[in-house]
């Protein structure tokens, strides 16, 4: 039973160099994911904390929902939409990392546009009337509720980055698992346990268990400490 | 740092005029303001003007309308009917802050907090750090200008509340209840910086609950009774010779709803 483990931490100890493309690719693509979703959801997510629109209630409900899509059902979308006969076939995107990049921040936005809503919510209630009385209009609050709120706010990305480092459908479908090219950590669990592999399987595993438990540890801290510091 | 020390501080603060000769902002003209939510008055009828360079301190019981009637004169809230039109052209001139009943300090430092209305108006970077740095040491905060603005006692917060609102360079200063939830020295320290604002040339329009505290400060007194303006005139007068029943009572001390 030890057999498994024992390889593994063999294949960690050495600094396999399959082992660390795999990792690598995986943290690229997630990351990469992770900012575009911060670039985009954290002001869209303001924004419709702010703005006040017919059918902003179902934007708001449609978000929620969202942030429980089927990683399988966001791949199969960006497969159709990338795959030759699909209207951007012609990018030749598919089976690259760039698609699984897309792919996983089609993942990761909903959560973020969502939690950014909640959070910048909630402190709007707060400083709507201080902040009209400083002189900020809506859109000037924007930038000033985000920044405000930028402790809570790392719980929502951090809640994006572990949805999308630990999906394998979407990243499978449109990444195609070519080993050195699109082989990711999931996509490679899925694999080598298919093929009987299994110490590279769980050396993985561990890996990828340490990255997400490390992530929130210092993200815990970070908040911790920044609620001491800021009140 | 001691709150008596900075008490005496205030008091033996230099005065000088910050007010440029801009644009006068007041009289601010209140005409037949009421403000309802569904059927219900919380203002009714509200006729008043506020001229430049007083002390007026709004009073009345609990419920009369005294924040609201603040939040109207100040812009946060358009009345439901009635005109508020300042003497200035435009509907809400710049040159007016607002001390709020509980300030929301921003999470960040007390010279970010400081700062941040000056960036809001537009002034160049190079610029604000001298009107902060003016600022800080004006307030004795010169020492806690790196702190957590959401950590600093209760009296720091609002002395920061109340420096932030100066910052601003306004003409006229709206505070609702500047010091509810002080002890006596912290208020003690607000009541003389509100008495150097005045003597600055800010007009000062406050809403209190305290009655000594409103003796101590109130040049003017508008008496609010049920969203109704029952009285308004010299301190002196009401204080002394109250024209209505309910002033007396109020006065006296009595409770009135």
């Amino acid at each position: 039973m030890d057999g498994p483990f024992l390889i593994a931490i063999g294949l960690i100890a050495s600094g396999d160099p399959a082992l660390t493309e795999i990792i690598a690719l995986s943290l690229k693509v997630t990351l990469t994911a992770v900012s575009i979703g911060c670039v985009i959801g954290l002001p869209l997510g303001a924004g419709l904390a702010l703005a006040r629109f017919p059918g902003r209630g179902a934007l708001v409900v449609a978000f929620n929902a969202l942030m429980g899509l089927p990683p399988v059902v966001a791949g199969l979308l960006v497969y159709l939409m990338l795959s030759r006969s699909g209207p951007l076939g012609d990018l030749a995107l598919l089976f690259t990392p760039t698609a699984m990049v897309i792919a996983q921040t089609i993942l990761i936005l909903p959560i973020v546009i969502s939690l950014t809503r909640s959070v910048v919510e909630d402190l709007w209630a707060e400083y709507r009337e201080q902040l009209r009385s400083l002189g900020a209009g809506r859109l000037r609050a924007v930038p000033t509720l985000l920044w405000d709120g930028r402790v809570s706010l790392l719980t929502g990305i951090l809640a994006g980055f572990g949805r999308a480092s630990a999906e394998v459908g979407a990243v499978l479908i449109v990444g195609g698992n070519i080993a050195g090219h699109t082989r990711t950590m999931t996509t490679a669990i899925t694999l080598e346990t298919s093929r009987g592999s299994i110490g590279l399987a769980v050396a993985l595993g561990i890996i990828l268990l340490l990255i997400t438990l490390s992530l929130n540890a210092a993200a815990w801290g970070l908040a911790q400490s920044a609620r001491g510091r800021l009140g | 740092m001691g709150a008596g020390a900075i008490g005496a501080g205030a008091a033996g603060m230099k005065v000088d005029k910050v007010i440029s000769p801009t644009t006068e902002i007041l009289p601010l003209r209140i005409r037949g303001v009421s403000y309802a939510v569904g059927k219900t008055r919380l203002l009714d009828g509200i006729d008043l003007t506020i001229n430049a360079g007083r002390r007026l301190v709004v009073m009345g019981p609990n419920g009369a309308g005294k924040s609201l009637f603040l939040r109207l004169c100040h812009g946060l809230i358009a009345p439901t009917s009635g005109s508020i039109a300042w003497q200035a052209q435009g509907p809400r001139p710049a040159e007016q802050a607002m001390v709020l009943q509980r300030p929301v300090l921003l999470r960040r430092s007390v010279r970010a907090n400081l700062d941040y209305p000056l960036a809001l108006a537009g002034h160049a970077r190079a610029e604000r750090g001298e009107m902060v740095q003016k600022t800080l040491a004006r307030f004795g905060l010169i020492a806690l200008a790196e702190r957590p603005a959401r950590l600093l006692s209760g009296g720091e917060q609002q002395r920061l509340a109340l420096a932030r609102a100066w910052a601003m360079r306004p003409q006229v200063l709206f505070m609702d209840e500047p010091s509810a939830a002080l002890d006596p020295s912290a208020t003690r320290i607000i009541e003389d910086l509100i008495r150097l604002f005045s003597a600055e040339g800010i007009t000062i329009v406050m809403t209190s609950h305290d009655l000594f505290q409103a003796r101590r400060l109130a040049q003017d007194v508008v008496f609010l009774h049920r969203g109704r303006l029952i009285e308004h005139g010299p301190a002196a007068r009401f204080f002394d010779a109250p024209q209505t029943a309910e002033a007396r009572d109020f006065l006296g001390g009595e409770l009135i709803w």
